[in-house]
């Protein structure tokens, strides 16, 4: 059989552009603000809490309601429905009623012809209210034991028995700030009522499924009656799962109540205050450890500051709880995980979702043990890898079966010579009394898959033209990261056509229903393979019809380079799919996908949450000004496995963008409450991420080449959203290791490495 | 009373609207232009980034539409991206190079992006990495760690290029800018184009607010909605515009922006014009002002310890007269001038240095660029041999009101100038300040990063070779 291999266009392992990109750069790309909206619609601005924690005594909305183009002023009092929106737990608020827990929560909210009508409008509603003491901070949460969620533990052998038998031990305490998303896109959500009590919601939402059921459940309707839809996100980061519905359900209720379209956009101040972020965390720990370094014992405790509600806190604690090993083998356990209940905005879903908390604690640990005992520290983490074979089973139970750490490390040091490296550093200190520099590495294995099993499935929608053009639908949502240019490759590369053939569809749970958040790094992995299943249908059933008309084997049909063969005879692909349409065949298919092997069980901490890891590793140099304590990164190499990438020039930008996001976290985007819970920090002027001067001059990024997952994965690639953002902890490190340098006492810093953080660190260091 | 004329995408406009609208807002909301994205409504994403042409330039500056106010187009040529490439026509070379090295995710700052490169390249500035930094610092993303930002920016062609939809320069329609007043909705807006109506316009009306450049004023529309009665703006008078080098000091008019007064101040004062770059980015340096800077007298304002330390002088000019005063007497308190209801600041004056004075200005901030400072310093030094002759150091963020460090300054005059000498200074500088806590950094910090920058300008005044500072690195 002779099939010319002319191959396709854009299929998978193609570097193909964002879909979008240009939409993106002349502006024409639609994001919900820019939609059109019908004459009548309404805009609408959120009345905030100005209390921490305080009883409603009355919300008085009358002066708004009388203002100038006002139609609808609500408050929690007006929810037909349930005022619960929480996605976990039960009895988080939409608007707060009788109580209020957090500066900046949602009261009342008011929709007006125009947006400045609105704004007018807003600062008449008056709540009266009776301050009540607030609970602020994570150490007195845990010392009144107010939690949202139970405590969690995880437990291996006797922690304490072998805390006491060790030759070494160490306690101490760090803790680490939240991350405000900052995507430059603020929430926002058009909702649009329909026939006979129907309501449809464009929504910039990672979770259009939440949405649906959380306006649902405002309104008193059947999910069947609400629809969420979204073409696309500018950014999401996770702060756009549980709270796009904040922002969805109060759009939903001021047009349900107005009966006519709302739009509800936050301004970047209410966005920051009203919505949640990621946790902060303090981590307590006692090790024990030889004189090589090896852990023996760890005692660890992470609590995580939650907000007033559950939100996302409890699952976040269980993912921190599984990556404090990070790559660590531990022969003896005892880890405790608390979500505190504090009068702040409830934290939520961030990428790295309690991971990069989990492996700060551990690093911080090995850095010190290793400082401790006078060894590099490379060398001590790698007495304390998992092996293969051995010492290879997590703190959950959990056998790592796919153990690439050793060789993520070595591919760094091949590209970094990082001894070579190590002696430019300490030259350098040698000569420089006031400018010292650090470096250090990072490795990171990170476990995919939502710990819940039940998120762990999708649904893809596939329709085929008889032109030949194909549809694609999934549950999965655009946020920028590539999603649906990836999902398109792999339809490509199914039916082998070029890229262009397809278009991929606003994201509805009207298309594909019941579907996940597009989170845990996991939309490539699980809607790629649901729309592999569909596409793989069809293909299976154009197959037949083009077996019948070659009167061929169907074993002996291959699709390729835009067409179909038979032998040396062929048909193109359009000319197959009018064929089909002739022969009565349906060229349209749902495609269904669950992750296989994996279970959890949360009242044991155990079983195997993840279908596989990805590993990764970094090295970064800093450089800190003992005189003011600003510090600079001067240079980063990273090494991320990407199994057998998609689309290696997406993967590339999701790994540069992780990494500087994650710089930010550790190093200047600090969140600042006063002592009355009000955030300070609400817009950029005020909360700084990184700029493109923050980003290292040299920047290297290699994808580990020759690394097929060796699990069954769509094309055997692995997830890349969240994993190098924690290879941002090598910055961390450095910074540590450049306050080393400034003296012999203990190194004593906190997250984020703030100028003033680092300076009081190397006071501390040189004693 | 007429309607504002500007050319926007090359097509001439004749507006009518509440003077204290954005552009951002006019923008999208009625022109239906929604390339350009709301990201901040505070100056400091870059998302609202549009370029504009002013009467007189002959190339396009960024600015924060979001900070603009619509009167403020005036006779301008505005530029959004939906005017950078036709419908269907090529990308322009930003946009192609932007996409070319996948330097979009999201999307959502890609507008503004593109604007600012637009602007950077109108420039015909090398693509250097310090340039294309300085000309991106006004622009955040989230998504891409700017890596293939900062690359497609390097691909640039050198070459200026004229917008592909506007088909070359589009010009102002002949009837040019309106005269200058505009009233709509119970607002006014004067924009007078002579010193001698300014002044009129300022004795008769001494409540109005003074707008020179707007990107502290914009603020209090942008963000609190505020809607004034009446503005005068001192952008389009003429005899304020100028910079000159003069026999004996540097004269900057009080309508010069920052951008404007930049190229003589790196010739006079380098360290001056180094610090100038950190404030803000280039969007908000187009339109600010230096005189905006002393008006506002923050407690931080990052140019006033370098105005203080270089006893810079600023000329007040009321319809009756002119005086003349130090800018230390200029700012009497917190957010306090000694300005009069019916003055404006004509002019500042930095007299040059003498031979043989060192002069140094630093900026500490959570961030290098465009961040508000945590603690500004400046420093002018002269030497007798091995000694303090004398030394006027200014601090701002360390008081109610940028102040020099009187009792450090005495304490170290007639004193050697070497680190031995430098073992009070903490003490000195507490007793000179006792800052605030705050967001920015605590009161021990700011002293203690205040000593470390008394330390720093010793060092680098008399040590030669190691660096001193990160980013020298």
């Amino acid at each position: 059989m002779t099939v010319p291999m002319t191959g396709i266009q854009g299929g998978v392992g193609a570097s193909i552009r964002h879909d979008s990109a240009v939409g993106h750069v002349t502006g024409r790309a639609i994001y919900v603000d820019d939609m059109p909206t019908a004459a009548g619609a309404l805009e609408a601005v959120l009345v905030l809490s100005p209390h921490p924690h305080a009883r409603i005594r009355s919300i008085d909305v009358a002066r708004a309601r009388a203002a100038p183009g006002v139609v609808a002023v609500v408050s929690a009092a007006d929810i037909p429905g349930k005022n619960d929106i929480g996605p976990i737990l039960r009895e988080e608020p939409l608007l707060a009623a009788g109580l209020v827990e957090y500066e900046g929560q949602p009261v009342a909210a008011v929709a007006a012809r125009t947006l400045a009508e609105a704004r007018w409008a807003a600062k008449l509603v008056v709540v009266d209210a009776e301050p009540l003491p607030a609970v602020l901070s994570i150490e007195e949460a845990i010392a009144r034991e107010l939690y949202v969620s139970p405590p969690q533990t995880m437990r291996r052998g006797d922690a304490a028995a072998a805390l006491a038998a060790a030759p070494h031990r160490l306690a101490g305490e760090v803790s680490c700030g939240g991350q405000d998303h900052f995507y430059l896109e603020g929430q926002v959500a058009l909702a649009i009522p329909g026939d006979a009590g129907d309501m449809l919601v464009h929504s910039s939402t990672q979770h259009p499924t939440e949405v649906q059921h959380g306006v649902a459940r405002v309104l008193g309707l059947p999910f069947s009656a609400v629809t969420a839809e979204v073409r696309r996100m500018g950014g999401g980061f996770g702060g756009k799962e549980s709270q796009a519905t904040i922002i969805a359900g109060i759009a939903a209720l001021l047009a349900w109540k107005a009966r006519r379209p709302v739009k509800l956009r936050l301004p970047r101040d209410d966005d920051m205050r009203a919505t949640g972020k990621r946790h902060p965390f303090l981590i307590r720990y006692d090790v024990g450890f030889d004189a090589e370094g090896r852990l023996l014992a760890l005692d660890l405790l992470l609590a995580a500051n939650g907000g007033n509600v559950a939100d996302h806190t409890p699952a976040v604690v269980t993912r921190a709880l599984c990556h404090a090993d990070n790559c660590y083998w531990l022969p003896a356990l005892n880890f405790r995980g608390l979500a505190c209940k504090t009068h702040t905005v409830s934290n939520t879903a961030f990428r790295g979702y309690g991971g990069p908390q989990g492996m700060l604690a551990i690093e911080t640990v090995i850095d010190r043990v290793a400082r401790h005992l006078g060894l590099p520290l490379d060398g001590v983490r790698q007495r304390n890898f998992y092996g293969v074979g051995a010492n290879d089973v997590t703190p959950y139970g959990m056998q790592v079966e796919d153990n690439i750490v050793g060789r993520v490390m070595n591919e760094l040091d091949q590209a970094a010579d990082l001894a070579g490296w190590r002696r430019a550093v300490d030259a350098f200190n040698r000569q420089s009394p006031v400018l010292k520099k650090g470096l250090a590495t990072m490795p990171v294995k990170f476990g995919i898959s939502f710990n819940r099993p039940a998120l762990n499935q999708a649904g893809a929608l596939v329709h085929v033209y008889t032109d030949g053009s194909v549809l694609l639908n999934h549950g999965g949502t655009e946020m920028g990261q590539g999603l649906f240019i990836k999902v398109a490759q792999v339809v490509a590369d199914v039916f082998q056509i070029d890229l262009h053939n397809l278009r991929v569809s606003s994201t509805s749970t009207s298309k594909v229903p019941n579907t996940s958040p597009t989170a845990a790094s996991s939309g490539s992995d699980l809607n790629g393979m649901a729309a592999l299943d569909a596409a793989m249908q069809i293909k299976a059933r154009m197959a037949r019809v083009a077996g019948e008309h070659f009167s061929a084997p169907e074993s002996e049909i291959v699709f390729a380079g835009n067409r179909v063969y038979a032998g040396n005879r062929s048909l193109s692909f359009p000319e197959l799919a009018q064929m089909a349409w002739e022969k009565r065949v349906s060229l349209s298919a749902a495609g269904y996908y669950r992750t296989p092997k994996i279970h959890w069980d949360p009242n044991t901490a155990t079983g195997r949450p993840f279908f596989y890891f990805v590993y990764a590793s970094a090295a970064a140099e800093v450089a800190i000004d003992t005189l003011t304590g600003e510090m600079r990164v001067l240079r980063a190499e990273i090494v991320e496995d990407c199994g057998r990438s998609l689309n290696p020039a997406i993967d590339l930008g999701q790994i540069e963008g992780a990494f500087v996001q994650g710089m930010g976290w550790l190093t200047t985007e600090e969140l600042c409450w006063d002592d009355e819970g009000r955030l300070r920090t609400h817009g950029p002027s005020t909360y700084k991420i990184p700029g493109s001067r923050d980003v290292p001059p040299v920047f290297n990024v290699r994808l580990l080449p020759d690394a097929p997952n060796r699990e069954a994965t769509v094309f055997r690639s692995k997830a890349v959203g969240e994993p190098p953002l924690m290879l941002a902890l090598s910055v961390w490190l450095a910074v540590r290791d450049a306050i080393a340098a400034c003296g012999d006492g203990p190194v004593v810093l906190d997250a984020p490495a703030t100028p003033e953080r680092i300076l009081a660190a190397v006071e501390t260091v040189r004693g | 009373m007429s309607a504002l004329r500007f050319v926007l995408n090359g097509e001439g406009r004749e507006e009518r609207a509440p003077p204290s609208t954005t552009v951002l807002d006019w923008l999208r909301l009625s022109a239906r232009l929604t390339g350009t994205k709301e990201g901040c409504a505070e100056g400091d994403c870059g998302a609202c980034t549009i370029v504009i042409r002013r009467p007189g330039e002959n190339q396009f500056s960024a600015v924060n539409s979001c900070l603009l106010l619509l009167p403020q187009l005036d006779g301008c040529e505005v530029m959004t991206v939906e005017g950078l490439s036709g419908p269907d026509g090529p990308l322009h070379p930003v946009q192609q190079a932007l996409v070319d090295t996948d330097g979009t995710q999201c999307g959502f700052c890609t507008p503004g992006f593109a604007m600012a490169m637009f602007a950077f390249r109108d420039g015909g500035e090398p693509a250097e990495a310090a340039l294309i930094h300085e000309a991106l610092a006004g622009n955040l993303c989230r998504c891409t760690g700017y890596r293939a930002i900062v690359d497609a920016c390097r691909k640039l062609p050198a070459a200026p290029a004229q917008p592909a939809a506007a088909g070359g320069a589009g010009s102002v329609s002949a009837d040019g800018p309106s005269l200058g007043a505009h009233a709509c909705g119970g607002q006014a807006f004067h924009a007078p184009a002579t010193l001698a109506e300014l002044m009129e316009l300022r004795a008769a009306h001494p409540d109005a607010v003074l707008l020179a450049g707007g990107t502290d004023l914009g603020l209090r529309v942008s963000k609190q909605q505020e809607a004034f009665a009446r503005v005068i703006s001192t952008q389009a008078v003429s005899e304020l515009a100028t910079v000159r080098a003069g026999a004996d000091a540097l004269h900057i008019g009080g309508g010069a922006t920052y951008t404007q007064a930049l190229p003589l101040i790196d010739a006079k004062f380098p360290a001056f014009g180094a610090l100038i770059r950190r404030i803000g980015s280039r969007q908000i340096r187009n339109l600010g002002t230096l005189a905006g800077n002393l008006a506002t007298a923050s407690p931080i304002g990052d140019t006033l310890p370098c105005l203080m330390a270089l006893d810079a002088e600023v000329l007040l000019r009321a319809r009756g007269g002119a005086r003349v005063l130090k800018v230390e007497d200029f700012i009497t308190g917190y957010r306090k001038t000694a300005l009069a209801p019916d003055e404006i600041i004509a002019e500042i004056r930095l007299p040059y240095l003498p031979a043989g004075r060192d002069f140094a200005a630093y900026k500490v901030s959570k961030r290098f660029d465009q961040d508000i400072s945590t603690v500004v310093a400046a420093f002018v030094l002269r030497r007798e041999g091995e000694m303090v002759g004398e030394l006027k150091a200014a601090f701002g963020g360390m008081a109610a009101r940028p102040a020099r460090a009187a009792a450090l300054e005495r304490a170290l005059a007639g004193k050697p100038w070497t680190p031995a000498a430098h073992a009070g200074i903490d003490a000195l500088l507490a007793e000179d300040f006792s800052p605030l806590s705050d967001h920015r950094g605590g009161a021990t910090y700011r002293l203690r990063a205040a000593a470390g920058l008394v330390r720093r300008f010793q060092l680098e005044t008399t040590l030669t070779g190691a660096p001193l500072r990160v980013e020298a690195l």
